[in-house]
């Protein structure tokens, strides 16, 4: 067999080939190991870590001695956390079928051949770029009604035209909703768009044959072969909205009152305000928990769908 | 299938001046489409761009959305260099070279780091390789807050915390879950014969990285690089967790800066601030974002 040559800087210390022969199957681990580590650590480690502090009874420090589940008790008792969980449920939702709509909308739009096609996917794309930071402070003031479109359109002559979405504690979630599908539906749309680029012309063509109309065709032929996308831009979007902080702490800083924490907000204030991390750590393994019930489905579809495909060559 | 071509044939012929208008309405609903949601997306961007540029007096008077009536250009130099954030008055500068100082060796190394696993987890598979990437993988989806606690604890241990370096060591381990993922299924697309190839012919593991797969990989470099670009310029809550006034990234500051004056509207120094804190990863994008859309579908997404 032949004998795979090793740069001579690898190697500087003279060995015999079986100890070179060795050294050269291992290196691909030598190198792997230490990030592999790293991630291992980071990903089992600290979620095991977390999960332990929230079953002790930590508050300003970190403490072993061990409580059950009264944090989570406690967390699940608490006003605030309940309306940060539920708008978590309100924000996913309508922020994953809205952004998808609007995403498929524009990618279908933008297939019309339509001219200066960069230049629009460029406008629909940019806010991906921008922080939430930067998105939220900037939304905030177009909500606002002393200087923002109410100001606006108030003053081009429409006196009693009201939009105030932030100052009402029954409408804020419906804001931070609107700049999330705002941020990122450039996404869903570039990844629609690729995947209507990516269907097979001849199927489009024959459905057109076949006499089916534009609409008839997108709707029978065109999306149907695209369904793996939809679920792909739901499930990256969902984990999106389950991490949804800074947007919130930029827009509305969880308020008016408290009517739109979400989980990540009231974690952050129990660990790093408040003092009392214990219960926040129950926090992060409840997002944790709802992270799981997106990703756990999905990647049994995922295995699923590989062995339909190799099931039917 | 003739039939019904003919039959459509019959159909649209006489009727050819209808089919024409409702071509041309077709084409003025999608562009009108279009425009709208255009105006939508493009309006933020375009009042923080022009009101970093007109007077403070003139915003307050005539609301957010306008066209400058003069040209002021004091704001972006106070926001830049003298406004106070955090208790000093150095404008966002600090914070701004602060972003450069984590971004630039955080997105170099995770993703160099991301290429030689990806590398080694599609080419030289072992037993159990296959188990190793979906536990890296899972660290794509973990929450940060998850993770906050025990970085606290080890950033205090190795005395980084309150430091860039410390936020660089995190946004690299953190990082390199989604480099290596990108990486890995990228490479994976890479035939394994043309690897077979190389090491019949003497090429070590080594050289096959510098050789071959480095040189086939700048489509999902470009993407790693934006990805991790973008992500740790904009990154807020661990710049907000473990940095605190002159030692916080850009983004960590901006926010102080939008929540800690309530009272005081200062939409010109706030534009600018805003602005100078947007540039990095909208130049990445629009320079990027068409390798990193071709890119992202190629490999990342499957």
């Amino acid at each position: 067999m032949t004998q795979a040559i090793v740069p001579a800087a690898v190697i500087e210390a003279p060995a015999g080939p079986t100890w070179r022969e060795r050294l050269n199957r291992a290196l691909p681990i030598i190198v792997l190991a230490p990030s592999l580590i790293a991630s291992l650590v980071y990903v089992f480690g600290f979620a095991i870590w977390t999960f332990y502090i929230s079953l002790s009874n930590s508050s300003l420090l970190p403490s072993y001695d061990f409580v059950g589940f009264h944090h989570y008790a406690a967390l699940w008792s608490n006003t605030r956390w309940k309306i940060a969980y539920t708008n978590l449920f309100l924000f996913s939702g309508l922020y994953v079928v809205l952004g998808i709509l609007v995403g498929l909308g524009l990618a279908i739009a933008i297939d019309q051949r339509v001219r200066a096609e960069a230049l629009w996917r460029t406008i629909f794309l940019y806010p991906l770029a921008v922080s939430f930071a930067v998105t939220g402070s900037v939304w905030k003031w177009l909500y606002s009604p002393d200087a923002g479109i109410e100001f606006f359109v108030r003053s081009l002559g429409w006196t009693d035209f009201t939009f105030r979405l932030t100052t009402d504690r029954n409408t804020a979630i419906y804001a931070v909703i609107a700049t999330g599908i705002w941020q990122s539906s450039g996404f869903a749309m570039a990844l629609f768009l690729a995947g209507l680029r990516s269907v097979d012309p001849d199927l489009v063509k024959a459905a057109q044959i076949d006499g089916a109309g534009r609409f008839r065709t997108y709707r029978k032929v065109i999306l149907p072969t695209i369904a793996p996308i939809f679920i792909a831009v739901a499930v990256i979007m969902l984990q999106f909205a389950i991490k949804t902080f800074d947007l919130v702490v930029a827009l509305t800083d969880g308020g008016p009152g408290i009517s739109t924490q979400f989980p990540a907000n009231y974690v952050y204030d129990l660990m790093f305000q408040r003092g009392q991390i214990a219960e926040g750590a129950a926090g992060a393994i409840m997002m944790l928990a709802a992270l799981a019930v997106v990703l756990v489905p999905y990647s049994l579809y995922l295995v699923w769908r590989k062995r339909q495909e190799s099931g039917h060559g | 299938m003739v039939e019904a071509t003919l039959r459509s044939a019959i159909e649209v012929d006489p009727a050819a001046s209808l089919a024409a208008r409702r071509h041309w309405l077709g084409r003025f609903g999608v562009y009108s489409f279009l425009s709208i949601f255009a105006i939508i997306y493009i309006l933020p961007l375009f009042v923080i761009v022009a009101n970093s540029f007109r007077p403070l007096p003139e915003i307050v008077q005539n609301g957010l959305i306008g066209f400058p009536h003069s040209l002021s250009f004091s704001a972006w130099s106070r926001a830049w260099s003298s406004y106070c954030v955090g208790g000093t008055c150095q404008g966002v500068k600090p914070n701004f070279l602060n972003s450069l100082e984590l971004t630039v060796p955080a997105t170099i190394i995770s993703t160099l780091l991301g290429a030689m696993n990806g590398y080694i987890l599609s080419k030289w598979r072992f037993r159990g390789s296959d188990f190793l990437f979906a536990s890296i993988m899972l660290g794509v989806f973990l929450p940060g807050q998850i993770a906050l606690m025990p970085w606290a604890f080890i950033l205090g241990h190795i005395g980084l915390s309150n430091t860039i370096a410390g936020l660089i060591l995190i946004h690299c381990v953190q990082g390199t879950s989604f480099t290596t993922l990108f990486c890995r299924n990228y490479y994976v697309n890479i035939p394994d014969d043309l690897i077979k190839a190389a090491r019949i012919d003497g090429a070590g593991f080594w050289r096959i990285f510098w050789k071959i797969i480095l040189p086939l990989s700048p489509p999902i470099l470009i993407v790693t690089v934006i990805w991790q670009f973008t992500g740790i310029w904009n990154d807020y809550l661990l710049g907000v967790v473990f940095t605190s006034g002159r030692n916080q990234p850009i983004t960590a500051a901006l926010i102080g800066l939008a929540t800690g004056n309530t009272n005081a509207k200062i939409y010109d120094v706030m534009s600018a601030g805003v602005l100078i804190g947007a540039i990095p990863p909208l130049l990445i994008y629009f320079f990027g974002g068409k390798y990193f859309v071709r890119g992202l579908t190629q490999g990342a997404i499957k």
